[in-house]
């Protein structure tokens, strides 16, 4: 073990905590703001990898397919932010609608096999089956209308069940769409390269993560540092309930941060996406990471998220050299005791 | 107290006809409920801590997994509690379960709210971490296969019908051992930790060292369902102690009912219902219980065994209900 070996598995460490980085980040600001454990947020990396996929598959471009993983993402965060965990008004109607369209689906399916054809055509059986489960929704729509939900946004551990039933939806989604199989994302030819510097091979796509780590880091550190917006985001990590009467909108920033911290994971899913692939089941594999990065560093800071992440990399990266067999050991080992004498982690306030 | 007899009763028929349905299904029906009923040992551990002390745990799979390693490692390596001596590893599986959440404890029990749910969910991923990882003690990824079968003790357990029936006197036994204990003055003292607990602090009561006990009683049974775990499943993987499997234990505890012990196996026989029989019916199954759990968030908080609750609540009190629309409503 001369010294080639540490350089390289610190240089390593370093690129895949610059991907940690693009997830924890996300976690940490959502937790931050609005004090959920938001455990879909796996399923926003994995998915992330699977929309690239499939822009790749279609345009051939990977350098599209990143912008618009990550918007995709983040619609879809934002979409389950609004309707789900922090419904306001008219968002509730809207989500009683879906859930209702859901469950008349899931009826329909029940009932398919029996049901008549009376259209003709592929075009007749979709017209047939969107009728069919409109008609079923409107009286489970009623239904729903009058048993109205139990308000969740007081109470934490419901919310973060909920964002596990969505786990779950997301990971069955992913299966249906695009299938069971291990997909490696390619990307450009000029960073599958590598480059030699003192007879170390370092691969240009790992520096690539760390620079582009970096970059989106220092954009979000100027943005929280630098902006009214940012002010606003650090307040309501502080005290949410101050934040609101002193005036900021909470509601808007913590639909902000949701959908940011979805991009960002997605993001996260087509960068690591091609050292790490994309598989049914790496949603739930890079959860415990991501909230291993997020409790170390402290839940709600972006610095503490980069330190986080830094860390965790150098420990998995050495951990897994050093003492395989206990690999995972030393990476959560951190975790707990971090928790057990500064439950806000290294950098996180109270 | 007529609806708590009722509900005992009703809670004994079930299991009474749970009993003498199982011999007549096949034996596909009966591995499912076997493991259903494990399962719902575990849940029901979880149901101590989240139901009765407040206490969201998202790593019991952690003593769960613990006792299923510790049955297949005895059991392959020295031969041990394939005989008789399946009746010591029962209290030996009680034991390391309680001995793991006493260590565990010791971090856990000082976190609340989120951080609790955070530090459980780091300990429960050390477990998985060695599980893993620890070939030459666990087999990694591959994990153990229970070489010599199932216990033979004049009883052949390799039959499933006669290891349901096993399996169920440890059910029966902990919904009742845990029963006592929720309704023993040491159960009333976590509730009124639950409800509100600087007050039970002022009153001069333990708060820490009875969380403490109430996490070491749930590690133990955690440890027995995982002892029965290696048995009834015939292997032990990285899966048994893997985060999903604490965040079923989480889920079928809320879906059924948290704070009821029985509603964990309601929730483990619906989770296992979907997960194991709807899905070789239909491949979609996994909609219908990630949307089975996202409805009863919403709409039975209290699972469902809140359910006669809700409705009554739905029935007497209407006006209420508008009250409430109506302050939601955006002004």
């Amino acid at each position: 073990m001369g010294t080639q070996f540490w350089i390289v598995q610190a240089f390593n460490g370093v690129s895949y905590g610059a991907l940690l980085f693009l997830v924890g980040a996300g976690l940490s600001l959502i937790f931050g703001v609005m004090r959920i454990v938001n455990l879909s947020h796996g399923s926003y990396f994995l998915l992330g990898g699977y929309v690239a996929l499939s822009v790749i598959g279609t345009t051939g471009s990977w350098l599209l397919s990143i912008p618009i993983a990550a918007l995709t993402i983040a619609v879809v965060g934002l979409i389950m932010e609004r309707l789900f965990l922090r419904p306001e008004g008219r968002a509730k109607l809207v989500r009683d609608a879906v859930i209702a369209l859901g469950i008349a689906l899931v009826i329909r399916l029940l009932i398919g096999p029996v049901l008549p054809r009376l259209l003709p055509g592929q075009i007749g059986t979709i017209i047939q089956v969107t009728l069919v489960v409109i008609v079923l929704a409107i009286p489970v729509f009623l239904i729903l209308q009058r048993i109205s939900a139990v308000a969740i946004e007081a109470d934490v551990l419901r919310q973060v069940l909920m964002t596990v039933g969505f786990a779950f939806l997301f990971q069955q989604a992913a299966l249906d769409i695009w299938g069971g199989n291990n997909f490696d994302i390619q990307p450009p030819g000029a960073l599958t390269q590598s480059l030699v510097i003192g007879g170390i091979y370092l691969p240009i796509y790992r520096l690539f993560m760390i620079v582009g780590a970096l970059v989106i880091g220092i954009v979000l550190w100027l943005a929280m540092e630098k902006t009214r917006m940012g002010a606003a985001v650090r307040a309501t990590v502080d005290d949410a309930q101050m934040a609101r009467g002193v005036g900021i909108d909470t509601n808007k920033i913590s639909m902000l941060i949701f959908a940011l911290g979805a991009g960002m994971a997605a993001l996260g899913g087509v960068i690591g996406g091609a050292f790490l692939g994309v598989y049914p089941g790496l949603d739930f594999e890079m959860l415990p990471i991501a909230f291993a990065v997020v409790i170390i560093g402290g839940m709600g800071s972006l610095g503490g998220a980069a330190i986080g992440a830094l860390l965790v990399g150098l420990a998995d990266n050495f951990g897994k050299a050093l003492f395989p067999e206990l690999a995972y050991f030393t990476l959560y080992a951190p975790m707990v005791l971090i928790l057990a004498i500064k439950p806000t982690g290294l950098f996180g306030r109270d | 107290m007529g609806t708590q007899n009722f509900k005992i009763a009703a809670v004994i028929v079930s299991l009474l006809a749970l009993l003498i349905v199982i011999p007549y299904c096949n034996s596909f029906v009966v591995l499912l409920a076997t493991r259903a009923m494990v399962f719902a040992i575990l849940a029901m551990s979880l149901d101590i801590l989240l139901g009765f002390t407040g206490l969201a745990s998202l790593g019991q799979a952690a003593y769960f997994g613990v006792g299923a390693y510790l049955t297949a490692i005895l059991a392959n390596n020295y031969g041990f509690g394939l005989k008789w001596d399946f009746w010591l590893m029962i209290p030996i599986g009680m034991a390391v379960g309680g001995v793991l959440a006493a260590f565990f404890g010791l971090f856990a029990i000082r976190a609340t709210g989120t951080y609790f749910l955070m530090i459980t969910l780091a300990l429960g991923q050390c477990v998985w971490g060695l599980a893993y990882r620890w070939n030459s003690m666990t087999g990694g990824d591959n994990g153990i296969t229970m070489k010599g079968g199932r216990p033979q003790f004049g009883i052949d357990l390799s039959n499933d019908i006669n290891f349901f029936y096993l399996t169920f006197a440890f059910f029966a036994a902990t919904l009742l051992a845990l029963y006592v204990l929720v309704r023993s003055p040491f159960g009333k003292s976590l509730l009124g930790i639950r409800e509100r607990e600087l007050r039970m602090r002022i009153l001069g009561y333990n708060v820490w060292l009875h969380k403490y006990a109430a996490f070491i009683i749930a590690g133990a049974f955690g440890g027995l369902s995982g002892v029965l775990w290696a048995h009834a499943n015939g292997i032990v993987t990285p899966e048994t102690v893997v985060l999903t499997t604490s965040v079923d234990a989480l889920l079928m505890t809320v879906l059924g009912g948290a704070g009821t012990l029985v509603g964990g196996a309601i929730g483990s026989a619906i989770v296992f219902g979907l997960r194991e029989y709807v899905s070789t019916l239909v491949p979609w199954w996994q909609y219908v219980l990630g949307g089975v759990y996202v409805l009863t968030i919403l709409y039975l908080p209290t699972g469902l065994m809140g359910i006669p609750e809700r409705i009554k609540q739905w029935r007497t009190s209407p006006k209420k209900r508008e009250t409430t629309k109506m302050a939601s409503a955006p002004s």
